[in-house]
């Protein structure tokens, strides 16, 4: 074990940039931009740079203030977290890039430097949570990036305030659980650390404290998750905040509250506590399931893109709490490599919301038609990379989180989840061929007799918005053609003590 | 079993490549369609000799390999040429050359729209059959088998009718639920065995198995491949998605697609189950009570279509199943008949379709009642018609006789005298819903004799070429591809048994 | 059976405490209200962390000239009252966002109710 401050690096990083960003505005406001795109930039290379020494050395930590753990706040590079913190830095860098652009368009000039100040909080916040080995400062973290969250929400549309307040109400209640979920651990087993935790549990025995504590930590995590029944305040926020943090929110924003779940279940409290001593694991597996079916089926009944990927992402969360509850080797992999492989699907399909927003002025599925393809080739043909990707159709990514996770059922023997898995992917061909074939094939109203005739001019949205479209596309094959070279190189590492 | 001799070789994965490669290269000369067909018909004689370059090999009973990389732990994206995948891959890459000349004077006789992305479809198609006829595991086989679902799509509904667009939904109702069971069942196997690949008589024999986890996992991929060699009930898509352009029907819907999932039964049936357990757990007979009900109401339902198409395709579904039933005997000489029936099926039905397709662009009529008289007007193209259909109600010297009199053989040999029946009756039904065709065609007066027009060289070549072919092997099934000793080559590896 | 109420009164009252909390936030329908109720909530929560670090006969965690420090009976342990700074902070910054957010909605909807509001959300489609 090597102490080492690379584990703080990247949670300093945005919380710099998220102070200098105001002072740097003061003196020219477009510099708050490159700022953060420089600071995201800066903690994608740490994080890359993490993982392969992460990956050589074994865990890093990190003691804040010098203070040894139980006493001191201890940051810990290991594999998962090491990964997690790659794919949420590397994919928001991706993001930005195409942030630039749609910012521009969509937030008010005196906004913006505000905008990216917080977009640097959430993302500290993120990194916080995931390198962190101390139950409170997760709390702190999540609240972190929580408010910088609603604050984000809230600069979109003219109904985002109201999304906003609603999802803030959900997420501090969320927080609080979480909160008064770490108090009973305290004061049952007088320690914050993790890992202290994980040695003094099985000592202690099973006791109901301990019971009420998982619950409650879960319970509150849950609706971080946006975990079925507590997804309410998701397709809301999702749908009227900016495009910007829309596409950055999608894919990493929920996966954190899906990570702390993982990380207290199966590396805290450890997979027979939370199998069969108080089968809470079984419960989340349920629960998803039963969110993947209704996600999905309220995904086929939108109208608005947007909206649409938002219960998509419900139903795709999902499938990685399914992996979690699963609680088998398969299942853990399949989940976290869904972490990845939907952060990448997500990503690319807001992106091209945001573009069609950006060129269209809006992204209602019942106003697109044939001449979009002609508009915006490249974006179309992005989004039906990201389509197959959700659908789950070989090599993209989409099929080996599937892959894993039906392994991963099989393991169980649980059919019955099998048939929940399978049945959504056939339920996300139906959400997204209807919006394909109104995108590539002739309209059936005929409605577009004049515009047949004057030919479609083509206006394809900037290289700064489309390259991070197409970079991101191109990964749903690249990132699942090599899939193998993450899942044996990092992810079998990652597993949970005892796999 | 005689082990066969493997050797590291990259002519397969070229042979998948080629006509991906050339995607790209008539994306780029979409404003040149004669450029653009060229790259087509380049790649396709490309594609056809690296194919036939491993013919050789092949028949030595030596497999050509190549691993690519860990795909997923422990199982590598890897092609195999073995004898079988030799012989479907020769078959559609053969065949794709002409379904391309055909194609040129299909699409440019009907001025149809979008013809790049039909083009570049096609080609994508033909990259991913061949990649089911090389891959040497489930996995890999997957991997293509749901790309080619998907590539097949644009083609289905490339008219972009009302019509079109519903066969296209259909079309991807069926083949994505197959998809999904395909995945259920490779994962299964994955858990029974932790090794994927296609071991010649069987890569589950061996393990100690109960009748609870064969039955069910052989259902799943039933449900899974059954799809896309459409055996009754679940052959519906088929005959909608003849709204597709003809020659996407000759082709995809003749030959590779459907071909694909009974290649997909066959690698199941020898190279995942192997015979020993087929006939332990009675999973044959299954086969085998599938297989005769769909050549029955196939050939039955075929009867009463007017459409022409729509009764070609039926007959695709009946015959289709011949190819079930020779894999269901399980024995050496019923799977010779099955795997000559995939190579001759496919020259005498890619003859009828392009016929259809002639008839179509020369008139727009798809009817048969409207088709009195057309004999006189095309009469390459109704003669090669006569001879297809000859061949596939099993009359000599046609190549439909062959693989039909092996198809028996095989059935006697094993007892199952009631087989002999069915493949009688069928072959009558064979003979009842195409004798009306040639006779309104040839001995009727109609309009269709009145507007005379020059049958379309284009056009014309290919449909006699076909059915030359199709003769030809009724003569000789050894000429050019040696399609008899590849087959033979092919049951040898799984039955072992003494050459017949 | 009883003890179990009178030995932990003070953790029934922040049960009530909490409960009232959510009460609030969910059944009221004035958005200042239900911001009311989330304090509330909170505080409940501030409440047991201090609830549970108290001790009747221990004094400050401060070093007195001449006491000998390893007698850790004498002293309330300091790190949930530390906790609860940090989380009074948070909450803090919390009721500042969600105040922040209500006086935008008003001034766009002129009206906190959240019927009211939740009928423009579905009704006016842009």
């Amino acid at each position: 074990m090597i102490k080492n401050n690379a584990p703080a690096l990247a949670p300093l990083i945005f919380l710099f940039a998220g102070i200098i960003i105001p002072l740097v505005a003061l003196k020219l406001r477009s510099l708050a931009y490159y700022v953060a795109l420089a600071a995201t930039l800066a903690a994608t290379i740490v994080s890359i740079f993490n993982l392969f020494s992460v990956l050589e050395t074994g865990p890093i930590r990190y003691y804040f203030g010098g203070w040894p753990p139980p006493i001191g706040i201890e940051y810990v590079l290991d594999p998962l977290s090491a990964f997690l913190t790659a794919v949420i830095n590397g994919i928001t860098f991706i993001v930005l890039i195409h942030a630039g652009k749609i910012v521009e368009k969509e937030i008010l000039e005196h906004r913006r430097v505000p905008y990216y100040a917080l977009v640097m909080l959430f993302l500290c916040g993120c990194n916080g949570i995931i390198l962190t080995g101390d139950f409170f400062n997760l709390y702190v973290f999540l609240e972190i990036s929580s408010l910088a969250l609603y604050g984000m929400v809230a600069a979109g549309d003219k109904k985002a305030p109201i999304s906003a307040f609603r999802y803030l109400i959900m997420g501090t209640v969320g927080g609080g659980f979480y909160l008064l979920g770490v108090g009973f651990l305290y004061f049952h087993t007088g320690s914050l650390n993790m890992a202290d935790i994980k040695e003094i549990l099985p000592v202690l025995g099973t006791n109901p404290v301990v019971i009420v504590a998982l619950s409650l930590m879960i319970l509150g995590l849950g609706i971080k998750m946006a975990l079925f029944p507590l997804h309410g305040w998701l397709p809301d926020a999702y749908t009227h905040a900016p495009s910007a943090s829309s596409s950055i929110m999608a894919p990493i924003g929920v996966k954190i509250g899906a990570y702390g779940i993982l990380r207290i279940l199966l590396f805290v409290f450890g997979i027979k506590f939370v199998t069969q001593v108080f089968p809470i694991a079984q419960i989340i597996t349920w629960l998803s399931a039963a969110g993947i079916i209704y996600g999905s089926i309220m995904a086929i009944s939108q109208d608005e893109m947007k909206r649409m990927l938002a219960y998509s992402s419900i139903s795709q969360i999902g499938y990685i709490g399914l992996g979690i509850g699963l609680a088998n080797p398969f299942g853990i992999i399949g989940a976290v490599l869904h972490i990845l492989n939907h952060g990448l699907m997500k990503a690319c399909l807001f992106l091209v919301a945001g573009n069609f927003r950006m060129k269209l002025g809006h992204s209602n599925i019942n106003d697109f038609n044939d001449t979009l393809r002609k508009k915006m080739p490249w974006t179309t043909a992005a989004f039906a990379a990201g389509a197959l990707a959700m659908v789950g159709i070989p090599p993209t990514v989409g099929f080996f989180s599937k892959w894993y996770l039906v392994l991963g059922t099989i393991e169980n023997k649980s059919w019955h989840f099998l048939v929940v898995i399978l049945l959504s992917s056939l339920l996300n061909a139906v959400y997204f061929f209807r919006i394909i074939e109104k995108i590539y094939f002739k309209s059936q109203h005929g409605s577009q007799v004049n515009e047949e005739k004057q030919p479609i001019k083509r206006s394809e949205v900037t290289a700064s918005m489309l390259v991070p479209t197409l970079v991101l596309a191109v990964a749903l094959f690249i990132f699942g053609l090599l899939n193998t070279l993450i899942v044996k190189g990092v992810l079998m590492k990652a597993l949970p003590p005892g796999m | 079993m005689n082990m066969s001799d493997i050797y590291t070789s990259a002519v397969p994965l070229y042979a998948v490549l080629v006509s991906l490669a050339a995607v790209p290269l008539i994306i780029l000369s979409a404003k040149r369609p004669n450029l653009r067909e060229f790259w087509t018909i380049a790649a396709g004689v490309v594609k056809f000799i690296l194919v036939l370059t491993l013919l050789p090999g092949a028949l030595q009973n030596r497999v050509a390999t190549v691993h690519l990389f860990e795909i997923t732990p422990n199982i590598q994206l890897a092609l195999k040429a073995d004898a079988v995948g030799v012989f479907f891959a020769i078959v559609a890459s053969g065949l794709w050359i002409l379904t391309s000349f055909f194609s040129i004077g299909y699409m440019r006789g009907l001025g149809e729209h979008k013809q790049t992305r039909y083009y570049s479809y096609f080609a994508i198609c033909l990259s991913s059959t061949i990649g089911i006829a090389f891959a040497a595991n489930l996995v890999t086989f997957v991997l293509f088998y749901e790309i080619l679902t998907i590539a097949t799509y644009p083609l289905v509904i490339h008219k972009e009718t009302k019509e079109a667009i519903y066969a296209g939904r259909k079309y991807l109702a069926y083949t994505l639920t197959a998809g999904v069971f395909l995945i259920a069942a490779v994962a299964w196997t994955h858990q029974l065995n932790g090794n994927l690949d296609f071991v010649p008589g069987g890569l589950l024999q061996g393990l100690a198995l109960t009748a609870g986890q064969v039955v069910p996992l052989f259902l799943l991929f039933i449900a899974a491949v059954g799809v896309k060699a459409s055996i009754m009930p679940l052959h519906s898509w088929l005959p909608t998605a003849m709204a597709a352009p003809t020659p996407v029907s000759a082709l995809l819907h003749a030959v590779a697609v459907v071909k694909a999932g009974v290649f997909g039964i066959i690698r199941v049936s020898m190279f995942i189950f192997g015979p020993s357990i087929m006939v332990q757990f009675g999973l044959n007979r299954i086969l085998i009570v599938l297989a005769v009900f769909t050549i029955l109401a196939g050939s039955l339902l075929a009867l009463k279509q007017d459409n022409l198409k729509k009764r070609l395709a039926y007959s695709t579904v009946a015959h289709l199943s011949y190819i079930v039933l020779g894999v269901g005997i399980m024995s050496s000489t019923a799977l010779i008949g099955s795997l000559l029936h995939i190579a001759f099926h496919a020259t005498m039905k890619i003859t009828l379709f392009f016929c259809a397709g002639a008839i179509y662009v020369h008139y727009h009529k798809e009817n048969i009642s409207e088709m009195d008289g057309i004999g006189k007007v095309m009469p390459w193209t109704m003669g090669a018609f006569t001879i297809a259909s000859m061949g596939l109600a099993g009359i000599p010297p046609v190549n439909g006789f062959i693989s039909k009199w092996y198809l028996g053989v095989g059935a006697v040999e094993s007892g199952q005298f009631l087989l002999i029946v069915v493949l009688v009756i069928s072959g009558v039904l064979n003979a009842a819903y195409f004798s009306p065709i040639v006779y309104r065609s040839f001995f009727r007066k109609g309009q269709a004799q009145e507007k005379y027009e020059k049958e379309k060289t284009a056009m014309v070549v290919p449909l006699v070429l076909t059915a030359c072919l199709s003769l030809i092997f009724g003569l000789f099934p050894n000429l050019f591809f040696s399609f008899f000793k590849l087959a033979v080559q092919a049951a040898t590896g799984i039955f072992g048994g003494p050459l017949p | 059976m009883i003890d179990v109420f009178v030995g932990h009164y003070s953790y029934w009252f922040i049960l009530v405490l909490l409960v009232i909390g959510l009460y609030g936030i969910i059944f009221k329908k004035n958005l200042v209200k239900k911001v009311i109720g989330l304090s509330i909530f909170q505080v409940a929560i501030i409440l047991f962390y201090v609830a549970g670090a108290s001790k009747w006969t221990a004094t400050v965690p401060v070093l007195e000239h001449g006491v000998q420090p390893e007698v850790t009976v004498q002293y309330i342990n300091p790190l949930p009252h530390t906790l609860m700074l940090t989380a009074i902070v948070v909450g803090v910054a919390i009721s500042g966002v969600a105040f922040a957010l209500i006086i935008r909605i008003y001034r766009r909807y002129r009206t906190l109710d959240e019927d009211t509001l939740l009928k423009y959300m579905n009704d006016d489609k842009e």
